[in-house]
């Protein structure tokens, strides 16, 4: 065994992403461009409001969405937030994770409605998924860090890696679900394949995919504190802040905050998915 | 019309169908090359208006059968013409025109779509043509109304029964009025109560859309019932096509038979298939005319008819021979009221207590009042018992 040499992946992934970066410097660039703006336009955008209009927003749009005990609490959690002082990181934070959210749908949903259609897209995607939810996140911060330079974009890269592959999967899962007899219903009715998609696939699937997305802010948020290490700031940050200081106050607070952030995105997105089920119940 | 249609499972079915075509037999094919063979051969016409059933057991190939013909199941071989037009060789998109226009399709489980109310179930295939809303509610509605569910129009499927369900599925199949109804196990989930009253409501409806009917079944009672001609499968091949007393009465092989062996001759056979021809007198005889023809014929009452052999009523021997004494030469004056009489199409077993109740025998008449034979108790017993010969 000794006298086989170590297989170098270690240095092969290394040269690719050199590689990559001297070659392809400009296309970074402007991904770089627009996710930051993307981030930075919503953070700004909420910041722009007094907190106490953004809370009395959010209530009205959580009561609308799920009922009035949870409307009660989002709004004194975010009291919370600003009277702890952390409003600013706290949005920080949210904005990050909307961003990481929306990105992951807009690529996650169409793959995932991709491998629902094709069984060779399914067996490429499966491993992809499996390689992109077990490899230590720690692990992709350096090549990204190298890719997009320190700051909000490489962590907001990482979390959408990290958060993507749940929402593919139950995209995926959501549209095979669907009964064999009510695809024929649509052929025999002379669907075109969109039509199947739009009228039938994904009304049926939602409730799977709502599962999805919420799946993947769930996770979005546990990134959050690996993101602070290159720089992503937010809530992060304060707790990165308390871990290197040995300061039991800040930590616990940062904690905090994205635990309450945390617990109103999920009470949300959970009942957008139950909502729809109840109305499509059989 | 079909020709020659043959369907095989498998990733080749193109190279093996030319083993079968030299004489392999299903199963040394499947044994040789992991292919099955679902239709084999399968030819017939359909004629317009007609309620052409497919029946077999389950695995027989009726139900791969009817998909072929909207091509849900794409066909290895054989052509499926349409007005003409081969349906096996047209293009996607015309493939898609004809689903839309011409075949309309109801299916087991109803497969109906849970997250659609009613309406826009039935307006489906008017939504994937473009229609705009507005009209195709409007149509939708009138389908709605034509099954009775007119005020259900709002409600999920789930809120239905499942008599009501498939309904839904018919109103969703007539909904782009197409000529070709493809209808698969279309009754066989419901239970055997609201199967029946679906079967009635079809032939009703049937009897004023005058669509072409494909229906596919398991059940030889339902078959009889409502098919104007059946084709029996089996092993993916037709064995016989005939009207049902055809295939009752002329079985083509030993399947067919003992297919065929349990049913209720009662229901199948009509009053018209097992009459005799009536003996009658008019009604300018007297009552020695119909004496002596009642003593002919040993019989001990007889049919008056009018000059159109309109039925006027019956006279027994006992009120002849007393209209004779009595001097009585009009027969209208000795007539006995309301003999009982049915029409030609009625079923045997709906005439069993008709004959148990009444002393007299059972005069059948056609649409228009006339007399066109007679059953007496032991034509009826001979009826029940005739069978295949």
């Amino acid at each position: 065994m000794e006298n086989i040499p170590k297989i170098p992946i270690g240095d092969w992934v290394n040269e690719l992403i050199i590689f990559v970066q001297s070659n392809f410097a400009g296309f970074f660039g402007v991904v770089r461009t627009v996710i930051e703006a993307l981030v930075e336009g919503l953070r700004d955008g909420i910041l722009f409001l007094p907190p106490v209009l953004f809370i009395a927003f959010t209530m009205v749009l959580v009561f609308l969405i799920t009922n009035r005990r949870i409307a009660l609490g989002a709004g004194l959690g975010l009291f919370l937030l600003l009277n702890l002082g952390l409003w600013e990181a706290s949005m920080n934070t949210l904005s990050l994770v909307l961003t990481a959210t929306f990105l992951a749908l807009l690529f996650g949903i169409p793959f995932g409605i991709l491998t629902a259609w094709s069984e060779a897209a399914h067996k490429c995607t499966m491993p992809v998924l499996d390689l992109m939810q077990t490899m230590p996140p720690f692990v992709y911060l350096v090549p990204a860090v190298i890719l997009f330079k320190i700051g909000v974009v490489p962590a907001l890269i990482a979390t959408v890696v990290f958060a993507m592959p749940p929402v593919i999967r139950l995209t995926g899962l959501g549209i095979r679900q669907v009964p064999g007899e009510l695809l024929e219903a649509a052929e025999a009715f002379g669907s075109t394949k969109i039509q199947k998609l739009v009228k039938i696939q994904l009304p049926l699937a939602l409730p799977t995919i709502m599962a999805g997305i919420n799946q993947c802010i769930m996770l979005s948020l546990s990134m959050v504190v690996i993101a602070a290490m290159i720089g992503a700031g937010g809530l992060g940050g304060e707790v990165l802040r308390g871990l290197q200081r040995l300061d039991i106050p800040t930590g616990f607070e940062g904690g905090l905050a994205i635990v309450i952030i945390a617990i109103i995105l999920d009470r949300v997105t959970q009942n957008l998915g139950k909502g729809k089920r109840t109305r499509a119940a059989h | 019309m079909v020709r020659g249609l043959v369907k095989i499972f498998g990733p080749h079915p193109q190279k093996v169908l030319p083993l079968l075509r030299d004489g392999l037999s299903k199963e040394q094919l499947f044994e040789k090359t992991r292919h099955a063979v679902g239709v084999y051969e399968a030819t017939f016409s359909v004629r317009p208006g007609e309620v052409f059933v497919l029946m077999g057991l389950s695995g027989s190939g009726k139900s791969t059968l009817l998909r072929c013909l909207n091509r849900l199941i794409e066909p290895t071989a054989g052509e499926i013409l349409i007005d003409g037009e081969d349906i096996v060789q047209v293009d996607e998109k015309r493939l898609r025109d004809l689903r839309r226009r011409r075949l309309g399709m109801v299916f087991q489980r109803f497969a109906l779509f849970p997250h659609r109310s009613i309406i826009d179930n039935v307006a489906y295939g008017l939504e994937v043509q473009g229609l705009p809303l507005a009209e195709r509610h409007e149509k939708a509605k009138a389908v709605l109304e034509m099954v009775g569910l007119k005020e259900w129009a709002a409600s999920y499927p789930h809120e239905l029964s499942g008599g009501m369900q498939q309904r839904v599925g018919l109103a969703r199949a007539l909904a782009s009025d197409p000529d070709i109804l493809l209808m698969d196990e279309a009754f066989s989930a419901l239970d055997p109560l609201i199967r029946r009253d679906m079967q009635n409501e079809l032939l009703a409806l049937q009897s004023q859309m005058n669509k072409t009917i494909i229906f596919v079944t398991h059940d030889l009672d339902e078959a009889l019932k409502i098919g104007d001609r059946i084709a029996l499968m089996k092993d993916g091949m037709i064995v016989q096509i005939g009207t049902p007393e055809e295939i009752l009465t002329k079985p083509a092989n030993e399947y067919v038979h003992r297919f065929v062996e349990d049913v209720d001759m009662a229901k199948v056979l009509t009053a018209g298939a097992i009459m005799k021809s009536a003996e009658t007198v008019s009604t300018k005889d007297g009552p020695r005319v119909a004496l002596r023809r009642m003593k002919e014929l040993g019989i001990s009452s007889i049919f008056v008819v009018t000059r159109e052999r309109k039925l006027a009523g019956i006279v027994t021997a006992e009120d002849a021979v007393q209209a004779r004494e009595e001097n009585v030469e009009d027969l209208s004056r000795i007539l006995a009221p309301d003999p009982p009489t049915t029409l030609l199409d009625t079923p045997i077993s709906d005439l069993i207590p008709v004959l148990a109740d009444s002393k007299y025998p059972v005069a059948v008449v056609n649409q228009d009042g006339r007399l066109a034979g007679v059953i007496v108790r032991g034509a009826l017993l001979a009826g029940l018992t005739r069978r295949g010969d």
